[in-house]
């Protein structure tokens, strides 16, 4: 199992304990996600704080898992390291999630976008 | 001067990956700057993804060959394979995703980053069919650190 899971205010917080989200790891981490988001808060946290390189296959796995989750839940992504956040801003895809510098962020009412 | 290393590995994911992680060590250790081999990390992962995916889809999986040509100002890093040619021996257009924050769900796309990163990335992209394989070279601009 790559991800661990956990909740904090009414949010389920996801943790990627992977180094990478490549082509060798996609298919498992989005069958993974499957897994864990099941059932659960309309809010899921990805914490991508220790995944250091994802590639195309990385990023439609992370689109795929937001699909997964269906119109009435979200994705919420936290924690993108540089060459993660290059991806998803080169991509344009930093525009179809909320991302967060850090989890602490995407748990604060403060810096919360709805 | 030029500075040039290579390596091969076996066009699975798996070995793909360590290849990639090994060019990216090199690269480092030549006086790369972080950032610089950070974007040539990105554009290699997506050449040789693209030949584990689809040069040796329908064929025996081969070999990759990465050689890299370190200049004083730029690193060519050419890419080459046994498989199968790109379709019309023309590489990819790789346009960009129009997506927003109000595209629908059912509509995000889930894959076809891939040559849109490499143009983004490389300053120049030359590719040659050679003798049954393809030599994909991607060129980077650099300054020196060391």
């Amino acid at each position: 199992m790559s991800l661990t899971s956990t909740e904090a205010d009414g949010a389920q917080v996801v943790t990627v304990n992977a180094q990478r989200i490549d082509a060798a790891m996609a298919i498992q981490f989005k069958e993974d996600m499957r897994t864990e988001t099941e059932a659960g808060p309309t809010r899921v946290i990805l914490d991508l704080s220790r995944v250091d390189f994802i590639d195309s296959s990385g990023l439609g796995a992370i689109v795929a898992a937001m699909k997964q989750l269906g119109k009435d839940r979200k994705l919420d992504l936290a924690g993108l390291t540089p060459k993660v956040d290059k991806v998803f801003r080169l991509t344009r895809m930093d525009t179809v999630f909320n991302l967060y510098d850090t989890l602490q962020d995407a748990l604060d009412p403060e810096h919360v976008e709805t | 001067m030029v500075e040039t290393f290579a390596c091969s590995f076996r066009a699975t994911e798996l070995d793909a990956r360590r290849g990639v992680i090994s060019v990216v060590h090199r690269l480092k250790d030549m006086g790369v700057p972080d950032t610089r081999v950070d974007e040539v990390q990105i554009a290699l992962a997506e050449a040789v993804n693209n030949v584990v995916e689809h040069a040796y889809s329908e064929t025996t999986t081969g070999d990759v060959l990465i050689r890299c040509n370190l200049h004083s100002d730029r690193l060519w890093v050419e890419i080459r394979d046994a498989g199968m040619p790109f379709p019309d021996t023309k590489l990819p257009e790789g346009k960009p995703a129009h997506v927003d924050a109000s595209t629908p769900l059912e509509d995000l796309p889930e894959g076809g980053f891939g040559w849109f990163l490499i143009r983004e990335l490389a300053s120049d992209i030359q590719y040659k069919r050679n003798m049954d394989n393809n030599q994909l070279s991607l060129c980077f601009e650099i300054q020196l650190t060391k």
